[in-house]
């Protein structure tokens, strides 16, 4: 029981918790969010995130069902499980957010990524370049006598690993699509 | 049917038909047309503002005194940039607002028009949903779907943007029942396995507590009801937030009063040493939890809320139940019921035992003054004066004065309090009280002030007098912006950096201005009587009520503290109590 003699304040601390009450460690989880296709509802999304102060990985967004205007929201995010369990929340509540699903605990998922090298270069390096685009089953969409456009799908870590190889290469340029992800099996 | 008509036709048409009796609005070129409707009908009673956030307020005013939502009328540009902070406001307090704005033509948007403001973009993080309308064919369905929004599940302000071309534009009317209120369906109904481990652990709790919230008033009449009637049936305590007072009456003998950084000892200390905490419709904010890791160490949380991301945000709670607080506590006493009525009531005695010593601390004693007047007398006074009172609303500003009128007033029914909780809106309360004497012309409203706070949408008292609204302006003056020189003290060495009132107005003279009445009162012995004088006026008041300059508002749970420990008034020295990194945090 609480002693009934009161004490006389000699604190240091502050009245909040100055400390990060979520000082667990973080972990990355892929959510899909189904929305109506309205306008503004990427902003409210993304807003929802940075006035939260919540992580975004990677977005990506596009209308899936045109007929019932539903477009769903990939969004690769970084936080402590009490985090990630407030942007669930957080993001269920908005009004045109149909459905949330966490595909990093739903089950096992794929989860693929695009992306697009522009590498540059001659001779030894150029051959080189082209002997690995092949072994990561990159494909030439583009060549010039002195560059390569390589286009590639994979997850995020393959894309990241062909990256560094080409970077010595001769890399000048990259576009990536952010992550687009499904759970696995007849769900 | 009603058939083809303009879409400034159609907002008038869909307020009537979602039973709005009054809108709080200005004028201005981008709502033209929908004024014109306005002007041609006498259903809708206008009421005109001095400025929009004074329409806000007073339309929050309206809602939370009345339970149904309170409608705004806006322009463009500066109209819907001043509705803001109220509309910020009320979704800190969950209070349903449906604003509309006019809007620049949607050929014109983006131009940089002459008042055009992104009136959607600059709402979009302080609504709870907000709609431009671009296709008058759209624009009767959206404010449907608005007034659903605003009022399912966590209720809070939404806004509609409507362009002035979509105004004058016809199509066709949809009623509202056959308007798309989208899948937005927020369940009410809780768990009852989880309603069932609530039970259970209310049937051995030994120490258990209730702490109750605005959701209570949110949920309704039936709601207040029902806790009524488990409290009494079960013995246990239980103690509200600022935003819950009244759903547990004041004069109920359970009842512990106020909990959180000004609240009671005994509150404070039933949630620090709890074995059993069971949370109704409240949100576990700051000024309750304190540190949150010292936060009601020994205790099984529940929590019962409409908003899933209201659980788990701040504490871990044992057992979450997702749902509306009448649905769930209609499931809660049933089960309770059928289970036997059982309670530990052994434990239950000895935990009242304790809270009995307690409340022995006194802790809201103070040292009177026979020669100034001490505001926790003024408001004792006030509360004597007026308890008897059928009908009684009380709106506040924000500040010291807030504090004391949550600690000495006493609330016996919901939907009586009308105060800033989660933004602290100084100039909340005269234009709140103004929403509120709107909906109940007989009802006595008294908004308890300070001096700084009420100057800030001082204002509205010209809506007052335009629209014979007897509201009483109960001014608790200590030229200080009290609240802000307490901290002051306590957490910046007593260098009272901007923190009073200088060239303050003649209060009198000020309400003679406004053809208001106006009363001073300096002198304890002269009090009784002013506020007499104060309640038989029939008229607007503004009463100066001149009271002690340096008075702090105690108890208090200093920085860095947890709950069982506390400053309270003259029996500990407040000089020096907090450490310098405690003035981190606001
Ligand atoms: C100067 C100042 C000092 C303050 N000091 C204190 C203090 O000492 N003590 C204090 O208590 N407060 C204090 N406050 C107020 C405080 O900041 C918060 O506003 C308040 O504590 C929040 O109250 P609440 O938890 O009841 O939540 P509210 O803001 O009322 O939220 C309601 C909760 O209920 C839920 N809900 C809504 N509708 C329903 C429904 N139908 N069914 C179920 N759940 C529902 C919502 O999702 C939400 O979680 C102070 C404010 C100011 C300005
Ligand atoms: C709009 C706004 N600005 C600033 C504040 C910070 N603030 C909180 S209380 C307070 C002082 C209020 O003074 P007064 O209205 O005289 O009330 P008192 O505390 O003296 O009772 C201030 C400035 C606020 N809450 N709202």
């Amino acid at each position: 029981m609480s002693p009934l003699k009161i004490e006389k304040g000699t604190s240091r601390h502050s009245a909040y918790d100055l400390r990060d009450p979520h000082a667990a460690p973080e972990e990355t989880h892929t959510l899909a969010v189904v929305v109506d296709n309205e306008a503004g509802v990427l902003a409210r999304v993304i807003g929802l995130f940075s006035g939260r102060g919540y992580n975004i990985e990677s977005l990506t967004v596009a209308e899936t069902d045109h007929e019932g205007h539903l477009s769903r929201i990939t969004i690769v995010t970084k936080g402590t499980p009490a985090v990630i369990e407030q942007i669930k929340a957080q993001l269920g509540r908005l009004v045109p957010v149909h459905d949330v699903h966490d595909l990093t605990v739903e089950g096992p998922a794929v989860e693929r990524e695009l992306a697009l090298f522009k590498v540059t270069g001659e001779g030894e390096k150029r051959i080189e370049a082209l002997r690995l685009a092949e072994i990561f089953r990159a494909n030439v969409v583009d060549s010039t006598l002195k560059s390569f456009i390589f286009e590639i799908t994979g997850t995020p870590q393959k894309i990241d690993a062909f990256a560094e190889l080409m970077r010595p290469l001769g890399l000048v340029e990259m576009a990536r699509t952010g992550v687009a992800a499904l759970s696995r099996g007849a769900r | 049917m009603k058939g083809q008509m303009s879409g400034a036709r159609m907002v008038v048409e869909a307020l009537k038909d979602q039973g709005v009796d009054t809108i709080f609005g200005y004028p201005g070129g981008a709502v033209l047309p929908i004024y014109d409707e306005l002007f041609l009908q006498n259903d809708i009673r206008h009421i005109l503002v001095r400025h929009e956030q004074g329409a806000v307020h007073a339309a929050e005013g309206y809602a939370r005194s009345t339970g149904k939502p309170g409608v705004v009328l806006v322009t463009s540009g500066p109209g819907a940039t001043n509705a803001v902070t109220g509309l910020t406001d009320a979704l800190m307090d969950s209070i349903p607002i449906v604003v509309l704005s006019g809007q620049v033509p949607t050929f014109m948007i983006g131009n940089d028009a002459f008042q055009e403001a992104d009136t959607v973009g600059i709402t979009r993080p302080c609504t709870k949903h907000n709609w431009l309308v671009k296709d008058t064919a759209d624009l009767s369905n959206i404010i449907h779907q608005a007034f659903h929004v605003a009022t399912h599940g966590r209720p809070g302000p939404v806004l509609v943007d409507i362009p002035k071309d979509v105004q004058f534009a016809s199509a066709e009317y949809t009623p509202p029942e056959r308007a798309r209120t989208s899948h937005y369906q927020p369940r009410v109904k809780g768990d009852i396995e989880q309603i069932r481990k609530l039970v259970a652990l209310m049937e051995t709790a030994e120490r258990p507590v209730f702490y109750t919230g605005g959701g209570v008033i949110n949920s309704g009449p039936a709601a207040s009801q029902l806790l009524r009637e488990l409290v009494d049936a079960t013995g246990f305590p239980i103690t509200s937030t600022l935003m819950g007072l009244g759903a547990y009456p004041a004069s109920g003998k359970n009842w512990l009063g106020m909990l959180g950084m000004h609240g009671l000892y005994e509150a404070n200390l039933a949630m620090h040493d709890c074995d059993l905490l069971i949370a109704i419709g409240a949100r576990f904010d700051d000024r309750i939890t304190g540190r949150v890791q010292d936060f009601s160490p020994g205790s099984t949380r529940v929590h019962i809320d409409i908003d899933p991301s209201s659980i788990n945000k701040v504490v871990r709670t044992d057992v979450p139940i997702v749902g509306d607080v009448a649905h769930v506590l209609e499931d809660v006493l049933k089960l309770w019921k059928a289970g036997g009525r059982k309670t530990n009531r052994e434990a239950v005695q000895r935990w009242w035992a304790q809270i009995e010593e307690w409340r022995k601390v006194d802790c809201l004693a103070y040292t009177p003054s026979e020669k100034t007047i001490k505001p926790q007398y003024a408001l004792q006074r006030l509360q004597e004066l007026t308890k008897d009172h059928p009908r009684r609303y009380i709106t506040t500003e924000v500040g010291q004065h807030q504090m004391w009128a949550a600690q000495f007033l006493r609330f016996e029914e919901p939907n009586r309090w009308m105060t800033s909780g989660g933004l602290g809106t100084m100039g909340y309360g005269l234009p709140a009280s103004i929403g509120v004497q709107i909906a109940h012309p007989d009802a006595l409203v008294i908004n308890v002030a300070g001096e700084a706070s009420w100057l800030m949408n001082m204002q509205e008292m010209g809506t007052a007098v335009q629209y014979r609204l007897p509201v009483k302006q109960f001014i608790l003056n200590n030229e200080r912006l009290g609240m802000v020189r307490q901290w002051q003290e306590l957490l910046h060495g007593e260098r009272y950096s901007q923190s009073w009132s200088e060239a303050l107005p003649d209060f009198v003279k000020l309400a003679e201005a406004f053809g208001a009445k106006g009363i001073i009162c300096t002198d304890p012995a002269d009090l009784d009587d002013a506020i007499r004088e104060m309640l038989e006026y029939d008229g607007p008041v503004i009463f100066d009520c001149v009271v002690e300059k340096h008075e702090n508002c105690f108890p208090m749970i200093p920085s860095g503290e947890p709950h069982n420990k506390m400053i309270l008034g003259e029996n500990a020295s407040t000089k020096d109590a907090i450490g310098s990194s405690g003035a981190v945090l606001v």
